[in-house]
C-alpha cells in the first residue's frame, strides 16, 4: 500500500468525520463519535452494512445472500489489547472462541490477548441478533477483513517507525518484524501508542490463506471453558445488585383467558413481600426467588377461560382447513404433463406436532430503572430487539435503554423473543427497585414460541424407468426452508401455506417462531422419507435411487458417496431387516448427508439409535473440531424431535409443564456418532450450528421402515405411536 | 419456621438462621452468592442444581435447608482448591464437554461423586450415572468423553 492512496483518517484533536450515515431507525446506536472518546485511542476499523455492501460491489464474495444485519467494530488498543465489539452473543454456540480465533489469525496476535465483547448494546453497534447458524458465515469473513485491514495499517506504521518499506515487513504475534532480519521488530502497542486512527472496512488487503493458518482449526479450549466448569461463568439469573427484588407474576391457567378478579391481600400482608400491578401484570416481589413463590401462591384469581375445542389430537386438520392462502415456492415443468408419464403415483401425508425449545436456561431478565433510563441483562439471542421493545413498554427513547447480555443457558431460536424483559422492567419501574424475573420450567413451556405444528402433503410419481417424473409438495405451516427441490425431477411444484416467521398463521393456538434449522425440520423429514417409499417401490436401494436422481447436483451427489464410504454398510432395497436409514439435505448451502443404524423393539415401539453418521460439506472449514461439536449437537438434539418431543395441550393450555411429560434426549439414547467434513475450501464458509439437526427426522424413520418395514408418516415416534403403527400393519 | 443451621460449605464451618423448609438451592444462590447451581427445572428433572451432601448428588431445588444441619455441602464453587482445578473440570475443558455451561455444574459434581465411589467406572456405569442429568445442547458424548479420560489418568495417577 503506497501512502498517496492510504485511506487512513488521522483524527487529531479535531471532530471526527462521520462517514457512516448514522442510522435514523429506532435501533440508532451510540454513535461513533461516542464510542470512540470512551475507547480512548488506537486502531479503529469499523464494519457497517454500508461498508460490506461495497465489498459485495467490488465483488468480493461473502456468502449467497446479503448479510446487511449487522455492524462490528474492531479495536487495537493503546496498550496493544484487541477487542471486538459485536451484538452478536455467546448461547453454547462456540462463537466467543471461534470469531476470536478467526480474528487473531489474520490479525497475527496471540489467542489470548483478544477480547470479545458481545451483546451489550452501548458498547456494541447494532446487530439483528444471533440466529440462523449465520454468525461465521456472514459475520467471520467481515471479521477476517476487518483484521487484515488493521494488520495493514500496522505494517504501514510500522514502515514509518522502522524506516523500511512494507513489503520488507510482516506481522507475526503481535509485532510487526523485518522479514530479512526478525529480531528487528516492533510490538502492536508501541504503534498504537499515541493513535488514534479510524477507519472503514474497505476489502482491500487479501486474506491469509488456509494453509498459513496457526490458529483456526487448531483444537483450542473454549475461551468460556474455565468460567464455566467452575461456576463462574454468569447468566442473566446471577447477576446480583444492591436492593434487588425477585418477582413472580400471575399467570392464567391458558392462553386467552381473561383474570376476572384477584385477591392479593394475603399476599401483601406477608413479611417483606410487595404486591405491584400494573393492569394484567400481577407479582409478588421479595428478597428471595422462593420468598416471592411462596407469596405468589398467596394471590387468588379468577380466569375466564374459554371454552375451545382445540386439543393436540385434532390440530392437523384444524390447521389445514385454517391455512393461509399461500404462495409458490419452486417450479419447474409441468405438472400435468409429469402426472401422464407416470406409472406409479404416490400420495402421502406427514405431519409433526409443536417442539419446545426448552433451553436449561429458563428465560430470564433483570432490570434495572432509573428516571427514564434502564439498564437490563437479559438471557438473549437479540438485545437490540429487546432494548426496543423495553423502550417501547416504558415509553422512554431507545437511547436510553441498555441491554447486556451475559452468557446466555442455551436458545436453539427461543431467545429471540423476550416477553420477559419487559416484564423485569415494568416491574422495576413500578418497585422502584431492581427486579429480576426468572420464568419458571412452567411459564418457559407456557411462553414458549414453539417449533409450529405441521403438516406436508405430497404426490409424485415414478415412471417405468423408476425415474421420478412429477413432484406436487404442499406445505402447511412448516415454512418453505429447504423445501425447494435438488433432485432430478423434470416436473414440479412446491406451494408453501404457512410460516414459523414473521408470516406465520393465527391458526396457531400459541406462539410458533424459529427453531433450530425452521422449517427444514418438517420438510426433511417429508421430504426424505417420501423418497424412500418411492426407492422402496422401484426396488432400488436407498442410497442407488438418491444417486440416480443427483446427476445434476454432482456437489450432494460426491458427499453421500463420502457419507456411504465412513458408513462402510451396503444399502439394500429396504425393508432389508437391518434398520439402516438415509437422508440428505441443502441447508442454506451447507449439504449434509446422514445415515443411520436403529433397533426397534417391536414389543415396547421403542427406537434405538445406535449409530449415526453425518458427512457435511459446508464450504471452507474454518475450525473442524467447531464443526464437529455442532454436528454432534445436532444429531443428539435432533434425537429429541424425532423421538419423543411433542407439546401436549388442551384449548390455550399447556398440558406440559416440566421434562416428566416433555422428554428430552438423554444419555443412553445418544448413538455413537460420526462425522465426515468434506473439504469444499473454493466455497466461503457456510453455517453449521443447524443444517444437521435437520436429516434426523427422516434418517431415522427411514431406518426404522429399514428394520420392521413400517412407515412412519408423524413425528415424533414415540414407543406408542410405533407400537399403533405395528398393529395397524 | 426459622432455625439455626450449622453446616460446612465448601470446607468452611457455616451458620445461618433461615426458615427451615426453605430449598438450598435459594439460599446458596441468593444469601450465601453461591451461583454456580442453576434452576433449571425446580422440580428435580434435570440436575442443573445438583451439589454434594456428605458426598452424595442431591437435587437442591428439593433439599430443605432442615436436612444440611451438620453436614458438609459442596458447590462448584468448592472443586477447585486453591485455584488449582480438579482433573475432572480441566477434562471438561479439553473435551469441549460444554456449549452453553449451564448443566456443567451439575454434570461435574455427579461425576466428581461417582469417582468417590468407584475410582475407576465404566462408560456404561459412567452413562447411567448421569442419565437423569439433561443437556440441551447435546454434549452428551463429549461429556462421558471427559469422564471416562478422567478415571483413566485417575488410574494412571494411582499406578
Amino acid at each position: 500500500m503506497s501512502n498517496e492512496n492510504s485511506t487512513i483518517n488521522q483524527i487529531e484533536n479535531q471532530s471526527v468525520p462521520c462517514q457512516v450515515k448514522e442510522r435514523k431507525e429506532p435501533h440508532a446506536v451510540v454513535s461513533r463519535r461516542e464510542f470512540l472518546k470512551l475507547l480512548g485511542g488506537g486502531i479503529l476499523i469499523c464494519m457497517s452494512p454500508e461498508s460490506i455492501l461495497a465489498l459485495q460491489e467490488r465483488g468480493r464474495q461473502f456468502g449467497r445472500e446479503e448479510p446487511l444485519d449487522f455492524n462490528a467494530y474492531l479495536h487495537i488498543a493503546e496498550d496493544g489489547r484487541v477487542s471486538c465489539f459485536t451484538g452478536k452473543i455467546e448461547m453454547g454456540q462456540g462463537i466467543y472462541t471461534s470469531l476470536a480465533q478467526m480474528l487473531a489469525e489474520e490479525l497475527e496476535v496471540p489467542l489470548g490477548s483478544v477480547k470479545m465483547v458481545m451483546g451489550d448494546t452501548d458498547l456494541c453497534p447494532w446487530d439483528m441478533g444471533t440466529f440462523g447458524s449465520r454468525s461465521t458465515k456472514y459475520f467471520g469473513p467481515v471479521l477476517r477483513q476487518a483484521a487484515a485491514e488493521a494488520r495493514e495499517v500496522l505494517i504501514q506504521l510500522a514502515s514509518e517507525h522502522l524506516r523500511l518499506p512494507q513489503d520488507r515487513l510482516e506481522a507475526h504475534d503481535g509485532f510487526v518484524l523485518d522479514k530479512n532480519n526478525p529480531d528487528n521488530k516492533v510490538s502492536y502497542a508501541s504503534l498504537t501508542k499515541g493513535k488514534k486512527i479510524e477507519k472503514n472496512l474497505e476489502g482491500k488487503p487479501p486474506l491469509k490463506p488456509m494453509s498459513d493458518y496457526e490458529i483456526c482449526g487448531e483444537p483450542y479450549e473454549r475461551m468460556d471453558a474455565r468460567e464455566k466448569v467452575t461456576g463462574r461463568a454468569e447468566f442473566a439469573g446471577d447477576i446480583r445488585l444492591p436492593d434487588m427484588l425477585y418477582a413472580k407474576i400471575l399467570r392464567p391457567p391458558a392462553h386467552r383467558a381473561r383474570l376476572k378478579g384477584v385477591d392479593v391481600s394475603a399476599a401483601q400482608a406477608m413479611k417483606d413481600v410487595k404486591v405491584v400491578q400494573d393492569s394484567d401484570l400481577i407479582a409478588a416481589l421479595h428478597p428471595t426467588p422462593d420468598g416471592a413463590e411462596k407469596a405468589l401462591g398467596k394471590i387468588t384469581a379468577q380466569f375466564d377461560v374459554p371454552d375451545e375445542k382445540l386439543d393436540n389430537q385434532n390440530i392437523f386438520e384444524h390447521l389445514v382447513n385454517a391455512a393461509p392462502e399461500g404462495n409458490l415456492v419452486d417450479q419447474k415443468g409441468d405438472l400435468d404433463k409429469g402426472r401422464s408419464l407416470a406409472s406409479d403415483t404416490f400420495e402421502a401425508t406427514y405431519l409433526n406436532k409443536y417442539v419446545a425449545h426448552a433451553p436449561l436456561e429458563p428465560h430470564t431478565a433483570l432490570a434495572k430503572v432509573e428516571g427514564d433510563k434502564a439498564t437490563l441483562w437479559v438471557s438473549t439471542q437479540r438485545p437490540f430487539g429487546d432494548k426496543d421493545t423495553v423502550a417501547q413498554a416504558l415509553g422512554i427513547p431507545a437511547e436510553n435503554v441498555r441491554v447486556i447480555t451475559p452468557f446466555v443457558g442455551g436458545g436453539f431460536g427461543g431467545k429471540n423473543q423476550n416477553q420477559q424483559a419487559v416484564e423485569a422492567a415494568k416491574l422495576a419501574k413500578l418497585a422502584g427497585r431492581p427486579v429480576q424475573v426468572a420464568w419458571t420450567r412452567k411459564e418457559e413451556f407456557f411462553y414458549d414460541t414453539f417449533q409450529p405444528a405441521a403438516v406436508i402433503k405430497i404426490k409424485s410419481g415414478l415412471d417405468k424407468q423408476g425415474k421420478i417424473v412429477f413432484w406436487d409438495y404442499m406445505i402447511y405451516h412448516a415454512g418453505e426452508r429447504t423445501s425447494q427441490v435438488f433432485y432430478d425431477i423434470p416436473h414440479h411444484r412446491v406451494f408453501i401455506r404457512g410460516g414459523w416467521g414473521r408470516g406465520a398463521s393465527d391458526a396457531h393456538p400459541f406462539s410458533v417462531g424459529a427453531w433450530r434449522g425452521p422449517g427444514s425440520n418438517t420438510n426433511t423429514y417429508a421430504r426424505e422419507s417420501h423418497i424412500d417409499i418411492m426407492a422402496a417401490k422401484a426396488g432400488i436401494n436407498p442410497l442407488e435411487f438418491r444417486l440416480r436422481h443427483l446427476e445434476g447436483n454432482p456437489r450432494m451427489k460426491r458427499l453421500l458417496e463420502a457419507a456411504a464410504e465412513k458408513f462402510n454398510r451396503k444399502f439394500e432395497k429396504a425393508p432389508s431387516g437391518r434398520g439402516f436409514g438415509i437422508s440428505c439435505v441443502d441447508y442454506l448451502n451447507t449439504y449434509v448427508a446422514t445415515m443411520a443404524e436403529v433397533e426397534v423393539d417391536k414389543r415396547t415401539g421403542k427406537i434405538q439409535v445406535t449409530r449415526v453418521v453425518c458427512a457435511q460439506d459446508m464450504g471452507e472449514v474454518i475450525n473442524p473440531e467447531g464443526a464437529r461439536i455442532q454436528i454432534d449437537s445436532c444429531v443428539t438434539m435432533g434425537l429429541g424431535y424425532t423421538l419423543s418431543e411433542e407439546i401436549h395441550f388442551k384449548g390455550g393450555q399447556v398440558l406440559d409443564t416440566n421434562f416428566d411429560t416433555y422428554e428430552l434426549p438423554r444419555f443412553s439414547w445418544v448413538p455413537k456418532i460420526e462425522a465426515v467434513l468434506v473439504q469444499n475450501p473454493d466455497l466461503p464458509p457456510q453455517g453449521c450450528g443447524e443444517p444437521a439437526i435437520t436429516n434426523m427426522g427422516s434418517v431415522v424413520a427411514n431406518a426404522v421402515y429399514d428394520a420392521i418395514g413400517i412407515r412412519m408418516f408423524e413425528l415424533p415416534m414415540n414407543p406408542e405411536r410405533v407400537r399403533k403403527a405395528i398393529e395397524q400393519a | 419456621m426459622e432455625k439455626t443451621i450449622f453446616f460446612k460449605l465448601n470446607g468452611e464451618s457455616t451458620q445461618m438462621t433461615v426458615e427451615e423448609d426453605r430449598m438450598l438451592l435459594w439460599v446458596l444462590r441468593t444469601e450465601l452468592g453461591l451461583t454456580g447451581a442453576k434452576y433449571g427445572c425446580g422440580e428435580g428433572f434435570c440436575g442443573a442444581c445438583t451439589v454434594l451432601v456428605n458426598n452424595e448428588p442431591v437435587r437442591s431445588c428439593q433439599f430443605p435447608m432442615k436436612d444440611v444441619g451438620g453436614k458438609e455441602v459442596l458447590t462448584i464453587e468448592g472443586l477447585a482448591k486453591n485455584g488449582e482445578l480438579h482433573l475432572l473440570q480441566r477434562a471438561f475443558m479439553a473435551h469441549d464437554a460444554l456449549q452453553c455451561g449451564f448443566c456443567t455444574s451439575g454434570m461435574i459434581l455427579t461425576a466428581y461423586s461417582l469417582f468417590l465411589k468407584n475410582p475407576q467406572p465404566t462408560r456404561k456405569e459412567i452413562m447411567e450415572t448421569l442419565e437423569d442429568h439433561l443437556c440441551r445442547c447435546g454434549a452428551h458424548t463429549r461429556i462421558i468423553d471427559a469422564i471416562q479420560t478422567t478415571a483413566e489418568l485417575k488410574s494412571e495417577e494411582t499406578r
